[in-house]
């Protein structure tokens, strides 16, 4: 389970205090598909740093099943990021220097699982890249590359994932694709999957949808009642 | 995270950086080469002294003297011939050679040697073996420069004064000879027996008498030198054994070794600066790898770990072909040397030297890639969802306590460093205080450019200048990177060829001074006349005749010298006895020459009259010395006569001048009587005239030694050639060196500099702009390096000068500009070359990139 309680972030900049997220609060529960919405510059991609302990608040906490993040170390959120949250970005973030196979790998030796290049063949077979695992990432085409993503995010079985824009980059048949397989993933794995994104078609996938503005939660709902108003209104 | 999991990850990690980072590393490798290769050629070379020592020294012990022994002594030493000990005497003087087939004549080192001589070490000859037949009648054997000289050949008479000698052989290896030496004066080996025929030993010539002894094992060196010590003090004869000479040498080489050394660490820490400068870019490169590898889950020591192994890997690498070029070096360096070296240098591995070099060159590299390295913890995971600027990504806390230990690192490895390689821990902390003195000048003037750069730039400056100056201050500038290497490099670079110049003009100072070609020694009293006569008859200027008495000090002061040796002078240190007990060769006159300059009292005019004691004006080094003080006594013995004068002057005098110099200068008065010699200088023109003239003297002089002054002068620069050329080398190794270092500096910025470039081209810069911008901003890092290299540089050497060399200095300014102008060229084409994808990419593909 994830919680988010009075959530707040701010920057300073000079005599000015910026807040970026104001008293953001929520509750995940496991195996839930999130879509975080709004428009740009309205915190989204701040309130996923913070949820996923990249980031600390000003004020405020983030719980994850039961541990609070904001009072961990920077290197122990890093440990616990390595054992139960995944990332997929809008820019894949692939190291360029490792293969496909290699760069699934990564988060299991980093805790120094054994099983690593079996797990990782599988999950690169699953996602449909069995026969380009030593493929470098510029090797690879865009959807391609997030499909490693995909696989490396999954590769320690998180309890969480956090979704960037997926398919920012990405054409649309590509970006359904890959949407496709995450829901798969989700299902099958009963991963909380967290989607950030202002495509509200790729919004409308996901179970619930929290709306942002101005750093403020302005709607938190059901993906069909949350909608609803944004469609109208953009119909109107 | 296990260990093998950790280094398999840092290899693949490392896969499109190694070419990079092994770069980067490099600038270690010359360092480590220089440290291999000097270690290598000292342990090679005491080790070769310790081989050959005993045949350095021809016997066991040596025993040396300017006067023939005394009876006493040499009936003693006789008797030992009974307790199986060996003796055999060596008389050297220096006397004119005149082959009489072709007229031309040679100063040369006479040397008569009794049989048996020497006792160890060979004597090689062609013909081969000749040199057990030199004994067996009135032969010489000489060295092949002689011959050469006197257009000569084996079988040709060689007249040494009143002897004549048949040349058996040449000589083609003495144990302990200095190439060099032989260039100045070309040996010549006769039977002893026949130097008294020479005539040639007349009154005041100065001759060398040493005595080897083989000693049985019943009677080892020390004990002889227990059984022996009074009496060998009081006849003044000095005592060498083999432990002592192969003491000398391996001293003397430690010395070379300990300069050398400097320049290998200074070199070194360059190397150091370029490491750090490397590894910096190398981090900006990483910043991405390392925020994804934060992302999940990667701790910052296992981030720090993984890049840690890959930098160690690289400087070892770098280090591993440091040492073998250091290897490659040290093979060529007894070639470059053998012409100063006393002994054959036998060339081996030396296992420590390259152990220690690669030691010392991993370890400068960490220390220095440590620097930007820890700088990778502070890489946020959050710059995978919005990526800040390089220099902010690696922004840590204003006070790190990990960063300070890593800067007290690489102080304190400096400090040990410079101290494990000086003389003294002094010595090494002054070194290290010198490179931090250097480093600090140049970071502080970097600093002062980069903030008056943001105050001189002006609305109204052309847009190409004020962006290439504005780059010299803007957030994440390369300003102080780069004027750091550059600057050292040009330090470095542009000592060298200030001492080089400095050097070579004091040599070529003295050359010219003296209007003089050709010297006269030896020349007896009653022959100064009829020289003069001689000389001037062949149309020939006389341009001085220094008359030269040969004394001992008799008494200072009412003390007589025996006295003085251990008379502490109420409580100051004590007299050198070799001062108190050597003879002077002293001369008279009344006026001041062109190289002396009075520094206390007042040089006599001839004013006194008895019973006012006669004025001598003394060399201020030696006053220092005898502790002499203006008005005090000194009674000399002159040829048995006792002469007393009055110390009324001290004089500094320029030694090096090829002219006759004296440390004690006589009122005319009280030597004008004395038994003398003179040193006639002579001025000669035209090409065969001097070899005419000395063949002339030769002849109707036996006794009068000559010197042709332009042959010292090809000789000088002969040698001087060979320095210049050990100079050039070691000058175009740090331009070597600064490359690379270079390189790293610049390439430390190039994402930022691709980014701007690239974001200025979208705004409608042309190529040609982006080119001039950076073209100009390089210029001005490459004035403003050079310049602070070039000023700290002329400090350097004048230190070097004033302190190792102890001669005047003259900053040289067409070198250090010349260096100066070929650093800021090759800052310029780095900059331009690191800067290329700016020109070749189109904007998008570079934005992509960047």
């Amino acid at each position: 389970m994830l919680e988010a309680r009075q959530l707040t972030k701010e920057y300073r900049s000079g005599d000015h205090t910026l807040a970026v997220l104001r008293d953001v609060n929520f509750v995940l529960p496991d195996g839930a598909f999130v879509a975080i919405v709004g428009p740009s510059g309205s915190g989204k991609t701040t309130l996923l740093g913070l949820l996923a302990g990249l980031d600390v608040p000003t004020r405020g906490s983030v719980w994850l099943d039961g541990t609070d993040l904001t009072h961990l170390s920077e290197d122990k959120r890093a440990q616990l990021r390595g054992a139960k949250v995944g990332f997929v970005f809008q820019g894949f973030q692939l190291i360029p220097t490792l293969t496909a196979l290699e760069n699934v790998q990564v988060p299991l030796e980093l805790r120094g699982d054994d099983g690593a290049p079996e797990r990782a063949r599988d999950l690169l077979t699953r996602v449909g890249l069995g026969d380009r695992v030593h493929h470098f990432p510029n090797q690879l085409s865009g959807g391609e590359q997030q499909r490693v993503a995909i696989a490396r995010a999954f590769s320690n079985a998180p309890r969480l994932l956090f979704a960037d824009e997926p398919t920012g980059n990405l054409d649309s048949d590509t970006g359904e694709r890959i949407v496709e397989l995450l829901l798969t993933l989700n299902r099958e794995s009963g991963t909380t999957i967290v989607l950030v994104t202002h495509d509200l078609a790729l919004a409308r996938r996901a179970q619930r949808v929290i709306r942002l503005a101005d750093g403020v939660v302005v709607s938190d709902a059901p993906t069909d009642l949350a909608l609803r108003p944004v469609v109208s209104s953009l119909a109107g | 995270m296990r260990l093998s999991q950790l280094l398999a990850l840092a290899w693949k990690e490392s896969r499109t950086a190694r070419r990079r980072l092994l770069l980067y590393m490099s600038s270690i490798s010359l360092g480590v080469a220089a440290l291999v290769a000097i270690d290598s050629f000292a342990s090679n070379t005491q080790r070769s002294v310790r081989e050959q020592a005993r045949a350095l020294l021809g016997g066991d012990i040596s025993l040396s003297s300017r006067q023939p022994l005394p009876k006493g002594l040499t009936a003693a030493l006789d008797s030992l011939r009974a307790e199986g000990v060996g003796i055999a005497d060596v008389t050297t003087f220096t006397s004119m050679a005149l082959v009489e087939r072709t007229g031309r004549t040679r100063l040369a080192q006479i040397r008569g040697v009794t049989p048996g001589y020497p006792f160890y070490g060979e004597i090689l000859t062609r013909p081969t073996g000749e040199w057990a037949r030199l004994q067996s009648g009135r032969y010489a054997l000489v060295d092949p420069a002689l011959l050469l000289a006197v257009d000569g050949h084996v079988g040709d008479t060689l007249a040494l004064g009143f002897a004549r000698f048949i040349v058996i052989g040449t000589l083609t290896s003495v144990p302990g000879d200095v190439g060099v030496a032989s260039a100045i004066g070309p040996r010549v080996y006769i039977p002893a027996r026949y130097v008294d025929e020479t005539s040639l030993l007349l009154f005041g010539s100065r001759s060398d008498r040493e005595t080897l002894l083989k000693l049985p094992a019943s009677l080892p060196p020390q004990r002889f030198l227990f059984r022996f010590k009074t009496r060998l003090d009081s006849a003044q004869v000095r005592a060498r054994t083999v432990a002592e000479t192969e003491f000398n040498l391996t001293q003397a080489i430690d010395q070379l070794r300990d300069f050398l050394s400097v320049i290998g660490l200074v070199a070194l820490l360059l190397g150091g600066i370029g490491v750090a400068s490397g590894v910096n870019a190398f981090v900006m490169r990483k910043i991405d790898t390392v925020a994804i590898l934060r992302c999940l889950g990667a701790t910052s020591r296992q981030v720090l770990a993984i890049y840690l192994i890959q930098a160690v890997a690289m400087g070892f690498l770098g280090a591993a072909f440091g040492a073998l070029l250091g290897i490659g070096i040290q093979l060529l360096l007894p070639r470059v040397l053998a012409d100063f070296l006393p002994v054959d240098v036998r060339i081996s591995l030396d296992s420590n030297a390259v152990l220690t070099g690669m030691l010392v060159g991993v370890w400068v590299a960490l220390v220095f890639a440590l620097r930007p390295l820890v700088a990778l913890r502070n890489v946020s995971p959050l710059q995978t969802l919005r990526r800040e600027s390089d220099a902010a990504a690696l922004r840590g806390a204003r006070f790190d306590p990990v960063r300070v230990l890593v800067a007290l690192t690489v102080v304190l490895s400096i400090a040990a460093l410079g101290v494990a390689r000086a003389d003294t821990v002094q010595q090494g902390l002054g070194f290290a205080a010198g490179i931090g003195v250097a480093v600090g000048f140049l970071y502080l003037t970097a600093a002062a450019l980069s903030i008056s750069a943001r105050r001189v730039v002006r609305p109204n400056w052309p847009f190409v200048l004020r962006q290439g100056v504005a780059a010299l201050y803007r957030p994440g500038n390369q300003t102080r990177s780069v004027v750091l290497a550059l600057g050292f490099g040009v330090f470095l670079m542009s000592t060298i060829y200030q001492v080089q110049q400095n050097l070579l003009r004091t040599v070529s100072v003295k050359l010219d001074a003296s209007r003089a070609n050709v010297l006269f020694f030896d020349v007896q009293g009653d022959q100064g006349a009829p020289l003069d006569s001689l000389i001037r008859a062949k149309g020939s200027l006389v341009v001085q005749r220094t008359p030269m008495v040969p004394m001992k000090i008799s008494s200072i002061n009412g003390v007589p010298a025996a006295q003085l040796l251990t008379d502490s002078a109420n409580g100051r240190r004590r007299r050198p006895g070799w001062v108190v007990r050597r003879e002077f060769r002293s001369t008279y006159r009344d006026s001041l020459m062109a190289a002396e300059k009075v520094t206390g009292g007042a040089f006599h005019t001839g004013g006194t009259r008895a019973p006012a004691l006669p004025a001598v004006s003394v060399d201020k080094g030696l006053a220092r010395d005898l502790l002499l003080s203006l008005g005090d006594t000194i009674v000399w013995d002159v040829q048995s006569v006792l002469v007393p004068t009055r110390v009324t002057s001290f004089r500094e005098v320029n030694w090096t001048r090829f002219e006759p110099n004296f440390f004690v200068v006589f009122e005319s008065r009280a030597l004008e009587n004395a038994p003398k010699q003179f040193v006639v200088l002579a001025d000669v023109r035209g090409d065969t005239a001097v070899a005419k003239l000395q063949r002339d003297v030769v002849t109707q002089f036996p006794n009068v030694a000559s010197l042709d002054l332009t042959l010292i002068q090809q000789t000088v620069g002969k040698v001087l050639g060979k320095v210049t050329a050990a100079i050039r080398f070691m000058a175009a190794l740090s331009l070597a060196l600064a490359i690379p270092v270079l390189f790293s500096a610049v390439s430390a910025t190039r994402r930022e500099r691709l980014r701007e470039g690239v974001l200025l081209k979208v705004l409608g810069a042309t190529r040609r702009q982006v080119g001039r911008i950076m073209l100009a901003e390089y210029l001005l890092l490459g004035a403003l390096g050079s310049l602070v290299g070039v000023v700290l540089s002329v400090g350097g050497a004048w230190g070097l000068m004033h302190f190792v060399f102890r001669q005047p200095f003259e900053p040289a300014l067409l070198p250090a500009l010349l260096v100066a102008l070929l650093m800021i060229g090759i800052a310029v084409s780095i900059g331009m070359l690191t800067g290329r994808d700016v020109f070749r990419e189109t904007p998008m593909a570079a934005l992509r990139e960047a």
